[in-house]
């Protein structure tokens, strides 16, 4: 994974609560292989509609998402991540996450930045008054920025210094495979095993 | 999950029990895991990042993987049509042969929905952690497992290395009491947990673990509990967990992978073990009446959008909240539904039952009693689903599926079919469904398609009656 820092980009604003994964990529879209190749997909019912957000310029360009609460509530589809990133977004602001959502956002590197609602509605405000306002995302700093307004975010502590460092969490645990043999070889023998019994 | 003294909540000390390590300041905790179940819709890239780091499966005897997102539910003996489907369910059978994971593929009769399959083979225990790349994972907690659904690139973390890096849940009590301990006649635990999701709301659990307790859940089945604790995940809660009792040790008694003998006592005095303690304090605390719920359904695109069927489609208008109401407006112009509307007055093209929330044999039951007799209504479509090849042939032997094709239903073969329309059994767009699934968001059992989520008996009564009914209206 890439370290990520800060990034800058055209924020778009995305009036919707309970902005479910079936929304952001429909179950049709799920069965291909790959971890790429997911962008067409993104939104896809939505953007069927030419006023949503993302057929408009300079908003198709986007790649800071500003939400409203419950983003990524549903399924616990990566591919929701995948698409997202697929498409050129890096962040995604909203009020309140959807906890696989924001777990799977930490394994890929896309930031899922938290603010309060009233800071949404700023942004939200900002970014229809001045289309194509660029919004920069600093993650040493936890602050978002966008002309004169600038919020804090909340990440948690270590999602951030992994994200900051670029760490992979596979790699992480490895460190600690003595405890992992010590703990099995501690588990009861009755415990089940998914062997075929029949 | 935090100390508030002496006392441990039930999800507390299944926790405490499978850490491998404490976290170190702003570390989470590493957990063991003990159950990983597998599919073909989230698999395929976890196992290609094991190859291209060269890393094998840790455990493969605590993985068991089986095809169900995306399994056509007629004509199974043939390929499947569609050939991205079928890459997608070769590639779980590549994977597994070359992992050397256990895999129950369609057609085997085993094979069926993995949170159907965990428990009926008895896998699913009190006391261990169970996870799978799938949300509603959150079923298995009706047997006191700490279960919860992941991402992919858990998948590949649990494959790699049988932990998980965790942060610490907190604790929410779900009380549901009635001053005799049952649900009134045609109310089930579908309708409590919609009625809880109403009360929380999508976000309302968010980041904790959800405990269900009081008299009606104490004297609640098995499949009943699994209704209500595979829906915790709308409610935002990763997990739902009921305190293992002597419902759950006698459900468990015999199957296939539960201990026997010596070890069957060993096991049962572990699980009577877990229990809240009577000093120990949740971070929440919500009651449900359950003398006061009706049956009830969705009018929206969230599962919390909902009420008791007695009521009217709501006013967004007379919504406080800007967010909730806007999010109403934008609910209704889709359903294609207007304000003040009795809710039983809509009418629906297809009923489907089935899936991961309401697909076992209790739910095929009671959606054939109320059936019998009865014919479905012309113009709808009724799909019964079973969850597993194994329901399937009980509810064959039980003679089920006589009642369903003698009432004009459609009688399947197991699989997650429309409750998200990865299958060939999806919504035509505008169409309109009774499902006793468990998402009724936009476009989820097909493109335009507008969903209703109900208990199996609801969905029955309106089959028979084309709008949305419970069983007293066929009296």
């Amino acid at each position: 994974m890439e370290p990520f820092t800060t990034h800058t980009g055209i924020g778009v604003p995305l009036r919707r609560s309970n902005v479910d994964t079936d929304q952001i990529i429909p179950a049709v879209y799920l069965k291909r292989v790959t971890r790429t190749g997911f962008a067409d997909g993104l939104f896809s019912a939505w953007r069927a509609d030419e006023s949503f957000v993302l057929n408009i310029e300079p908003f198709s360009r986007g790649s800071v998402l500003v939400a409203g609460p419950d983003f990524g509530t549903g399924s616990s589809r990566e591919h929701a991540v995948w698409a997202l990133m697929d498409y050129g977004f890096r962040v995604v602001i909203s009020s309140r996450f959807a906890d696989i959502f924001r777990g799977n956002s930490a394994k890929q590197g896309l930031i899922a930045a938290q603010v309060t609602q009233p800071d949404v509605e700023l942004l939200w405000k900002l970014l229809e008054n001045e289309p194509g306002t660029e919004v920069t995302v600093d993650l040493r700093e936890k602050t978002v920025q966008a002309k004169d307004l600038t919020v804090g975010f909340e990440i948690d502590d270590y999602t951030r210094w992994r994200l900051l460092e670029g760490l992979d969490d596979i790699g992480l645990t490895l460190r600690h495979t003595d405890d992992i043999a010590a703990f099995e070889a501690g588990r009861p023998a009755r415990l089940p095993v998914t062997t075929p019994v029949r | 999950m935090t100390n508030h003294g002496a006392g441990r909540t039930l999800a507390e000390k299944v926790w405490d029990q499978h850490l491998v390590r404490k976290a170190e300041g702003s570390e989470p905790d590493l957990l063991y895991i003990d159950l990983h179940l597998v599919h073909e819709v989230t698999s395929p890239q976890a196992f290609d990042g094991l190859r291209l780091a060269g890393r094998t499966v840790r455990r493969p005897d605590l993985t068991l993987a089986t095809e169900d997102h995306n399994v056509p539910t007629l004509d199974v003996l043939a390929p499947i049509a569609d050939p991205v489907s079928r890459t997608q369910v070769e590639t779980l059978r590549r994977n597994c042969a070359e992992f050397g994971v256990p895999l129950y593929p369609m057609n085997h009769a085993e094979q069926g929905i993995v949170h159907v399959v965990g428990p009926q083979l008895g896998l699913t225990q009190p006391g261990l952690t169970v996870v799978c790349g799938d949300s509603h994972t959150s079923t298995h907690g009706a047997f006191g497992a700490l279960a919860f659904g992941i991402g992919t690139s858990e998948v590949e973390h649990v494959l790699a290395t049988q932990t998980l890096p965790l942060n610490r849940f907190k604790t929410m009590a779900i009380n549901v009491n009635s001053s005799d301990g049952t649900l009134r006649p045609g109310v089930t635990s579908k309708d409590v947990v919609l009625a809880m999701i109403a009360q929380i709301g999508t976000g309302g659990g968010q980041g904790y673990v959800l405990e269900y307790r009081g008299n009606v859940i104490e004297n609640l089945s098995m499949e009943a509990r699994m209704t209500i604790c595979n829906m915790s995940i709308e409610a935002g809660a990763r997990a739902g967990m009921i305190a293992p009792d002597d419902t759950t040790f006698a459900y468990l008694k015999g199957r296939d992978h539960a201990p026997s003998g010596a070890a069957w006592d060993e096991a049962v005095a572990a699980w009577r073990g877990l229990r809240t303690d009577d000093e120990a304090v949740f971070d929440a605390e919500i009651h449900i009446d359950a003398d006061a719920l009706t049956p009830f359904v969705t009018w929206g695109t969230n599962p919390g959008q909902g009420l008791p069927l007695s009521e009217n489609v709501p006013d967004p208008a007379r919504i406080i909240d800007e967010n909730e109401r806007v999010a109403a407006e934008k609910a209704l112009t889709y359903m294609g539904l207007q304000a003040g509307t009795p809710l039983r007055k809509i009418t629906v093209d297809t009923v489907f039952v089935g899936s991961c929330t309401n697909g076992r044999i209790e739910d095929l039951r009671a959606a054939a009693k109320i059936l019998d007799g009865h014919k479905v209504a012309d113009g709808v479509r009724m799909l019964v689903v079973p969850g597993s090849m194994r329901v399937r042939a009980q509810a064959e032997q039980e003679g089920l599926d006589k009642v369903f094709t003698a009432a004009g239903a459609e009688w399947r073969s197991a699989g997650c079919s429309m409750c998200l329309g990865m299958n060939p059994d999806q919504l035509a767009p505008g169409e309109r469904s009774a499902s006793t699934s468990n998402r009724n968001f936009e476009g989820r059992q097909g493109k335009g398609g507008r969903t209703h989520l109900v208990s199996p008996l609801v969905a029955a009564a309106t089959a028979v009656r084309g709008t949305l009914s419970s069983p007293e209206d066929l009296r």
